[in-house]
């Protein structure tokens, strides 16, 4: 006699139970920190803090020490706790001009006011694995300059002077806030420019790719890329000037691309905007090459590559909906499937296969009538359905 | 539950969630866009239903949560238990005892009543999204009226197939107007949304869009004069109960290929098994 399997609650619990052993890993070995993974797994952090839209390296490397690593799942952790917390100001755009720098550089020219400034970066790295950290190896202290670097301004300003980069102009316009209001297709280049920010990290690089190897190709040049901290200010009321409320560290990338100019238009650089929290330089390429790519609409181009079609890269950028949607799969789904089950044996016997009496049912398109006569706890017909 | 709201969403977002859905009493079938939020769960597993579920629930409501006509199946256990957590509500699995039933992939076999809402967990609102991808285009489509291709993809099943080959998900046309997607329920229970006496509240998530069916609306799912709108039959009866007006789900007893249907509502069975005892 069969029945029905309960019990789902207790699987429930005793499969956190095991996840969290399996986190906790070897009990001999000391319980990695929060402090330790914000410490040096920063660049982890900063990924996570950059999809999930919420700047606090603390909560972020709790969300990685929560999902054992797990970069899209510490992502959602973090923005789902983000959902919850109140707006208490907006504040005033970010003037990335001002950056303290830490890293600074241009592949357009040689020599630029405030000068090149490698910083902490992988580049030029020999990417061989260093075995003295296998072996506790001590780290020497960095260089240290005699003063810190001044703020320097943008290329692209520079030139702006000569008109030959399109000028970004602020219009004033209140921008629409996609963590509060559903997307209204086709969106805007603020709209675009939100949705790309918290897009995931390897969905942009990979489209970004694509328009370098031909799918919708538009000339980039690294005009500026600039990692370092920028103040974060608010206007409180009652007093005249913003109030600054703290740092935080971003990654900034303006891309410089060709544009044939139009009728109207004569030809000018034209630009792709990349922003992210902390250090995702990665990241903010990726994000300034699609960036423009979706600009191609509104400056005339063919639009033919993916990387250039907003709806299809803008509704699946978001890891948190990606992966929900894809994991959603493992749900149970008795019900579709038998009913898919019902369709396909009917179809099937409709096409002539035996039915389950071993008789081949005699015209193409009675289907229908067919399933009255239908016997199904025969185990032929399981295994023909299951092929 | 500390730090959070009643039923976990601020009072804002709960009020912004019902002014939606009173556009979407009053436009039966149209998808109202909403400021979706971020839930606990992941996308895809009910986060949409849920938000609906959290902005109508009261102190005093009776909460009934079903995945695939179940209780007890893991994701209907899990979200039942959130909203334990979160609102302190009482629930049940007696249909006829809740106030609110939130459910993915089926109606129960009982009829609702009018004092009763069913929220509905949508994965794709959209019911023409796989015949046009573009929401700007889907969404020209409907204000124009324009659904046509609705019907000659019904024709070409009915031209490849010799009957229509949807047998989930299956589109219907609420209120005479919007052509509308009925979340993934098997088309068995598509006639259980025509004149329900209960609100119908659908909920997509991730793609942040609720619509309804109100009360006593009239719901057609789409059909042809020649070949009219039919449902799935079983040969036998659930082998628990006797049932032979519910949907049966095909249970795998053993690994000669033995098979036997038992009611995919497992309240239905249940109360029907009892009744004979």
């Amino acid at each position: 006699m069969y029945v029905a399997v309960k019990g789902g609650e207790q699987a429930i619990a005793n499969a956190h139970r095991w996840l969290a052993d399996r986190r906790r890993g070897d009990r001999d070995q000391t319980e990695l920190t929060v402090a330790q993974i914000s410490g040096q797994l920063r660049l982890a952090v900063d990924r996570v803090m950059a999809e999930a839209s919420l700047h606090d390296p603390e909560l972020a490397a709790l969300a990685l020490k929560q999902a054992s690593g797990d970069l899209v799942e510490a992502v959602f952790l973090l923005r789902a706790y983000r959902t919850t917390l109140p707006r208490l100001a907006e504040t005033v755009p970010l003037d990335t001009a001002e950056m303290r720098i830490e890293r600074r550089v241009s592949a357009t020219y040689k020599d630029i006011p405030g000068g090149q400034v490698l910083g902490p970066t992988h580049d030029y790295t020999h990417r061989l694995l260093d075995f003295m950290q296998l072996a506790e190896g001590r780290t020497p202290e960095p260089a240290r300059a005699e003063q810190a670097l001044e703020a320097c301004p943008q290329i692209l300003e520079l030139l702006d002077d000569e008109g030959l980069v399109e000028r970004e102009e602020d219009d004033g316009a209140e921008p629409h806030d996609i963590t509060r209001d559903p997307p209204d297709f086709p969106v805007d280049r603020a709209t675009r420019l939100q949705m790309l920010a918290r897009g995931d990290e390897g969905y942009l690089l990979a489209l970004g790719y694509s328009t370098q190897r031909g799918y919708g190709r538009n000339h980039p040049f690294a005009g500026e890329i600039r990692l370092g901290s920028v103040e974060v200010e608010i206007v409180v009321e009652e007093w005249e000037a913003p109030v600054c409320i703290g740092e935080i560290a971003i990654s900034e990338c303006q891309m410089i691309n060709q544009f044939a100019g139009t009728r109207e238009a004569p030809p000018q650089f034209t630009r792709g905007y990349g922003l992210a929290f902390g250090h995702n330089e990665r990241k903010t390429m990726a994000m300034a090459l699609v960036d423009r790519a979706l600009r191609g609409e509104e400056l005339g181009e063919t639009v033919q590559g993916p990387a250039q079609q907003a709806e299809f890269v803008l509704a699946h950028a978001d890891s948190v909906d990606a992966a929900g949607f894809v994991s959603h799969l493992k749900l149970p789904h008795y019900v579709d499937f038998q009913s898919e089950l019902e369709l396909l044996r009917r179809l099937r016997r409709a096409h002539g296969q035996p039915d389950s009496a071993g008789k081949r049912s005699e015209a193409a398109d009675d289907g229908v009538e067919q399933q009255g006569k239908r016997r199904t706890h025969d185990s032929s017909e399981t295994e023909q359905v299951t092929q | 539950m500390n730090g959070y709201n009643f039923a976990y969403l601020d009072e804002q977002t709960k009020r912004m969630i019902r002014r939606g859905l009173l556009k979407a009493v009053a436009i039966p079938g149209y998808q109202v866009p909403f400021g979706g939020r971020e839930m606990p769960m992941p996308y895809g597993w009910g986060t949409g239903g849920m938000q609906l579920t959290a902005s109508i629930l009261g102190e005093s409501d009776v909460l009934k949560v079903i995945d695939q006509g179940a209780d007890d199946t893991t994701n209907a256990v899990s979200i039942r238990a959130f909203f334990e957590r979160v609102a302190g509500v009482e629930t049940t699995t007696e249909t006829g005892k809740a106030d609110i039933i939130q459910t993915r992939h089926r109606i129960p076999e009982v009829s609702l009543r009018h004092d009763q809402i069913l929220v509905f967990q949508v994965p794709i609102p959209e019911p023409l999204r796989f015949i046009e991808p573009s929401e700007e285009e889907t969404r020209l489509m409907h204000s124009l009226e324009e659904y046509g291709v609705m019907h000659v993809k019904l024709y070409e099943d009915i031209a490849r197939h010799g009957h229509i080959a949807t047998t989930y998900a299956y589109p219907v046309k609420v209120d005479g107007r919007y052509v509308t997607d009925p979340s993934p329920i098997p088309k068995f229970d598509n006639p259980k949304l025509h004149m329900s006496e209960a609100l119908m509240l659908f909920g997509a998530g991730r793609e942040k869009r609720l619509y309804a069916i109100p009360p006593y609306t009239r719901v057609e799912s789409l059909d042809f004069d020649d070949h009219p709108f039919e449902v799935q039959q079983w040969d036998e009866p659930c082998a628990l109960c006797g049932a032979r007006d519910s949907f049966l789900d095909e249970v795998i007893i053993d690994d000669a290929g033995g098979r036997l249907f038992v009611c995919s509502d497992t309240d239905y069975c249940q109360s029907r098994r009892e009744e004979v005892a």
